[in-house]
């Protein structure tokens, strides 16, 4: 059966929620400890991102079945100023706010299908996915 | 405030860290602990991971950081227990965390700050492996 | 979308329920050659939560289309039985038999409940049709729950195949013998790090002497292991590079500077006995 859940990131607790929220929906979808930890990880930094650099937002958490496999989507959204290059951003060491500049990339390489989208002054929106 | 407990064990100080730390909590550790370094003139600082169940870009952050602030001051850093599941993931983000020591454990993180810190507890590790390999035979 | 509009068989299902399921038992019950399998009364509590489901599903008017909405709760169910009958021995047929068996008694109230010969004909067509996609996606089910079985059984037979060792007190090695794809090699390593755990061993050795060839993906997940190793605070060495290994990895650019590396299992046992403060004299 699909679960949606919807969570709101404003806070550095509220990020921790999401990494507990994606933990309970990794193992429903039949994770493996490995993968729970590549997606939750995953989660984590992009909430981060969507807190600090995008002012707070949400985040929708849903479980897949598609064919025969089973897996996890999840849909940062915020409204913050938006990414100029996003290719840069993506560039692992690229940061515009003293961090390691490993989030985005990192997170890219922990799901295995990943989206972002970004208007300057609207918002971004990252979806990752990640098979069972 | 919610803090992280600083355990002094002679000239070292133990960390174990067993929450999911929000972000503030872990750059509250941080400080915490290189206040409790200079206080204490401890020479080696034992942080014990093996509680967490991800380690991300900004715990690795925190815990480099801590590493190399505590050098600054003249104090070794040894992050034990980091569990396979979070190694694997974390070497996939990216991060190697290099110039950051390791150990399986909080007893071989001991040890190995012994060893750097050059005390004269060397022969307590020696002895200790004599001991073990007995008990293998 | 007319003709399912006027279709008798949504009404028929909710009026003639419990007939229906009575006669449907009594046709499964004469059909069941595996009495030890399942119970009466098991089989007859999954005819009759279907029966509710199916009549449930129907009366949004749809059936043709299976995969909507309206149909999900038939599907999960009919998924689940498959699954069970699979794990408890059924073959496919007589998994299958469990949906075509009603065939016969909605077909017979069929005929009852309608006189018009072409409205009789286009209902009996419509409700083969709406049984066999039933059936097939029992018959689909029941094959993946199948290569499930199968999938794990690799997973566990490739664990199998490559022993974490211990050789000292402190040192373990992992022998890979044969070809090495990126599969293999991931689960490999996490059991390789879930041993060095287990035993508090510092020093693991990855010997690759059995193994022919590497490609790109495996070396790369080579040295994962060995960073992820190193993090969580042992040292990997890897023996027995053989020349052809040796050129594909300078080849593909990939760095190995920091990793250990000795030519045989032997001087990488030696190494790690030294790095554990233990040394061989011979006498
Ligand atoms: N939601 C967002 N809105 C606006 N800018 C963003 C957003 N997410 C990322 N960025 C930009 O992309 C850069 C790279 O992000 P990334 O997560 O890779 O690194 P970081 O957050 O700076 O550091 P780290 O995640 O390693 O601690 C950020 O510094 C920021 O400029
Ligand atoms: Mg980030």
């Amino acid at each position: 059966m699909q679960k949606i859940e919807e969570m709101k990131i404003q806070s550095s607790a509220d990020v921790v929620l999401v990494r507990q929220a994606v933990r309970q929906f990794a193992i429903e979808v039949g994770f493996g400890l490995v993968d729970q930890t590549k997606i939750v990880t995953a989660a984590s930094e992009l909430a981060r991102n969507t807190l600090d650099y995008g002012g707070g937002g949400t985040v929708k958490l849903e479980t897949l079945q598609e064919g025969g496999r089973r897996g996890l989507k999840l849909t940062f959204d915020d409204q913050g100023p938006g990414i100029p290059d996003v290719d840069m951003a993506l560039k692992d060491g690229f940061t515009t706010g003293g961090g390691l500049g490993m989030g985005l990339g990192g997170a890219k390489r922990l799901a295995n299908e990943f989206e972002i989208e970004s208007v300057v002054g609207e918002g971004t929106r990252v979806i990752v996915v990640r098979w069972k | 405030m919610e803090r992280i407990p600083i355990l002094q064990m002679g000239e070292f100080l133990l960390v174990t860290i067993q929450v999911d730390m929000h972000d503030r909590l872990a750059m509250t550790l941080q400080d915490d602990l290189t206040n409790r370094i200079s206080q204490t003139n401890a020479n080696g600082v034992l942080i014990d991971i093996s509680a967490l169940e991800i380690v991300d870009s900004f715990i690795g952050r925190i815990l480099g950081n801590i590493a190399k602030m505590s050098r600054v001051m003249d104090a070794e850093t040894v992050v034990v227990g980091m569990q396979p599941a979070v190694a694997i993931t974390l070497v996939e983000l990216g991060l190697s965390l290099t110039g950051i020591r390791t150990a399986l454990n909080v007893e071989k993180g001991m040890a190995l700050l012994r060893a750097t810190v050059g005390e004269p507890a060397t022969e307590a590790i020696a002895t200790e492996w004599d001991e073990e390999d007995d008990a293998e035979d | 979308m007319d003709m399912t509009h006027s279709s008798k068989i949504p009404e028929i299902l909710k009026i003639h329920e419990a007939d229906l399921l009575s006669e449907w038992n009594q046709e499964l019950i004469a059909t069941n050659t595996r009495k030890g399998l399942i119970k009466e009364a098991e089989l007859q509590e999954e005819c009759r939560e279907f029966l509710k489901l199916l009549r449930i599903a129907a009366q949004s008017g749809n059936l043709s289309n299976i995969q909507a909405l309206e149909w999900r709760e038939v599907r999960e169910m009919l998924s689940s039985i498959s699954r069970s009958r699979s794990q408890k021995g059924f073959t496919p047929t007589e998994t299958a038999t469990f949906i075509f068996s009603f065939k016969r008694p909605l077909f017979d109230r069929l005929r009852q409940q309608l006189h018009d010969s072409a409205e009789l004909g286009e209902e009996v067509w419509q409700a083969t049709d709406l049984l066999d996609r039933l059936g097939l996606l029992v018959i689909e089910a029941y094959q993946k729950s199948r290569e499930e079985v199968i999938l794990r059984q690799q997973e566990e037979m490739m664990e199998l195949s490559t022993p974490v060792v211990k050789l000292w007190d402190g040192i373990l090695a992992l022998p890979i013998i044969g070809t090495l794809d990126s599969a293999r090699t991931q689960v490999v390593m996490e059991s390789l790090l879930q041993k060095i755990v287990e035993t508090g061993s510092e020093v693991a050795i990855i010997d690759i002497t059995g193994v022919p060839t590497v490609d790109t993906l495996t070396a790369q997940h080579l040295l994962k292991t060995v960073t992820a190793a190193r993090l969580m605070g042992a040292d990997c060495i890897i023996s027995g590079i053989r020349p052809q290994i040796a050129q594909t990895i300078v080849y593909l650019g990939i760095d190995l500077t920091d990793v250990t590396t000795k030519a045989t299992l032997a001087d990488a046992f030696l190494m790690a006995l030294k790095r554990r403060g233990t040394t061989i004299a011979r006498k």
